[in-house]
């Protein structure tokens, strides 16, 4: 009689401690509509009821890539996708875009609704995001937009040498678990000004924590000059916005969101609340070294 | 009873070697996929172009340094493949560009391109630097008996080394250092090694030398 009360009460103990282990990703894997292991990483689609979301490493706990209203698709949901459309303030119309890194394809479908004459080229480095973005978040090729799957760095060179130019670059490679060095560093950025054109405008999203905060500001601040900082409260992304030319006075920008906005509401992108968000304030550690091919370990500067 | 040959090195002084040897080829290893990668990007594909090359590189040095220790094995050429491996690895520091841009412009697919250039930066030292292994055993080793305990401690030690290499290069080195500081550093420490390979020997020869002396001059 004991010995089969022991046994009992082993086999809860048990019980207990596979739940107690299994906990932490019940909430994710109950809601997980898709799941797959690519080449760089888990991906993993979610949805709870209208909303759904592209997620990288979720056991490893990222947060969302990007997410999509599902019955209202024009939706942006994350303040970063939104904010990438601050360049706007600064060009307006733009003809040839370029969107490193694809994620779920909001932000190149954006493009592609508010400019359908305009050029959009986007890369994306993970064949399976670009599938997923396909299966599950609605985007594809267009007669007017491509999506590559290369290496944002080799494309921007091979596009510099054939003498491309971009006047809408958008750099939204960093999120996620992993940073590509590669794409920090001085020389990377200089190959990014040679596909510029003479008035377009480069929207980086970029790290607004940690040490890399420094390093990455003063990299940009000697390719650049000086660029407009944005960062909102509500969000944990810093965007980088920068031209080859002098940048505008916010007076004129505060015009042109005014103007804009309204072709931007249906998007959820409050144009008008950005101008006063831009500033070319230094508040990072001017000191910091500069990332170059070198000298760029950000995945560790990252951490520290 | 059969006279066991003299050492031609101490045994620590070749342990010590092959740490250095296992060691530099991961530093430099290492750093290939960061020489790369403003070319042919960060792919997987480009770490296992840089793999691929290495143990091919280093399959042929086995195989050589296996072969060429079954002539007179001495520890002058033993401090060579240092020296010269040291050599090769210079134009991973000076001439990296030039080498990869026509590869990037001819190649479009950063596999192959990736794999290319691999092959035209570090297959010569890499495989210079397998040498070493196969020699270090010879020389290490007096009798048959023990010929699998010393090669045993010899890949002990060298694989010792290249962990020791990767975890200081991947964790510690790019934060302090530039790419081609830290190579110089392997450079560096390739030609000490050779010289301090030298400089042994002939300290044992003078001593030799010495020895000899004596022994004539009591006899006479």
């Amino acid at each position: 009689m004991r010995i089969i009360q022991r046994s009992v009460l082993k086999q809860i103990i048990n019980i207990i401690l596979v739940a107690a282990f299994l906990l932490p990703y019940s909430a994710v894997l109950a809601e997980a509509i898709h799941e797959e292991r690519s080449k760089y990483r888990d991906i993993t689609v979610t949805q709870v009821g209208d909303r759904r979301c592209l997620l990288f490493n979720v056991h490893r706990g990222d947060r969302n890539q990007t997410c999509m209203m599902v019955e209202d698709r024009d939706l942006l949901v994350f303040d970063y996708t939104r904010m990438s459309f601050a360049g706007l303030l600064l060009k307006q119309d733009p003809e040839d875009i370029l969107v490193i890194g694809l994620g779920g394809g909001s932000i190149p479908m954006t493009f592609a609704d508010l400019f359908p004459n305009a050029k959009i080229d986007v890369v994306e480095i993970d064949e399976a995001v670009v599938r997923v973005a396909e299966e599950y978040f609605y985007y594809s090729d267009t007669d007017n937009m491509t999506v590559y799957v290369d290496d944002g760095r080799p494309f921007i060179k091979r596009a510099g040498i054939r003498g491309q130019k971009y006047d809408y670059i958008v750099l939204d490679a960093f999120s996620g678990d992993y940073i590509p060095e590669h794409m920090l560093t001085r020389e990377f950025l200089e190959e990014v000004k040679t596909i510029m054109s003479e008035d377009g405008v480069l929207v980086a999203n970029t790290f607004s924590t940690s040490r890399l905060y420094d390093h990455e500001s003063v990299t940009y601040q000697r390719a650049f000059g000086e660029f407009y900082n944005f960062k909102l409260p509500t969000s944990g992304n810093r965007i980088i916005i920068a031209q080859l030319d002098a940048l505008p006075p916010r007076g004129e920008m505060v015009e042109e969101s005014r103007r804009i906005a309204p072709s931007l509401e249906k998007y959820g992108v409050p144009l008008t609340e950005y101008p006063r968000r831009l500033t070319t304030r230094v508040d990072w550690d001017m000191s910091r070294r500069e990332l170059t091919d070198q000298y760029s370990p950000g995945n560790l500067l990252r951490d520290n | 009873m059969r006279k066991k040959q003299p050492r031609v090195l101490p045994r620590s002084i070749i342990a010590g070697m092959a740490f250095v040897s296992g060691f530099c080829i991961m530093t430099i290893e290492m750093l290939g996929a960061r020489i790369l990668s403003p070319y042919f990007g960060g792919s997987l594909s480009v770490w296992g172009s840089i793999i691929t090359i290495f143990m091919l590189a280093l399959a042929l040095g086995y195989l050589l340094g296996g072969r060429l220790s079954t002539k007179n094995p001495n520890a002058v050429t033993y401090a060579m493949f240092f020296i010269v491996a040291a050599a090769f690895s210079l134009p991973v520091i000076l001439f990296a560009d030039p080498i990869m841009e026509p590869i990037f412009l001819t190649i479009e697919d950063p596999r192959y391109g990736s794999l290319f250039a691999s092959v035209f930066l570090f297959f010569i030292p890499t495989s210079i630097l397998g040498m070493i292994s196969p020699y270090s055993v010879r020389l290490m080793v007096e009798s048959e008996e023990h010929s699998g305990h010393m090669a045993g401690l010899l890949y002990f030690i060298s694989t010792l080394g290249s962990a020791v290499g990767t975890l200081g290069t991947s964790f510690y080195f790019v934060l302090w250092f530039e790419v081609n500081q830290i190579l110089w550093g392997a450079v560096a420490a390739l030609v000490l090694a050779g010289g301090a390979i030298l400089l042994t020997d002939y300290v044992q020869k003078l001593n030799l030398a010495n020895r000899n002396a004596d022994y004539t001059k009591k006899r006479a």
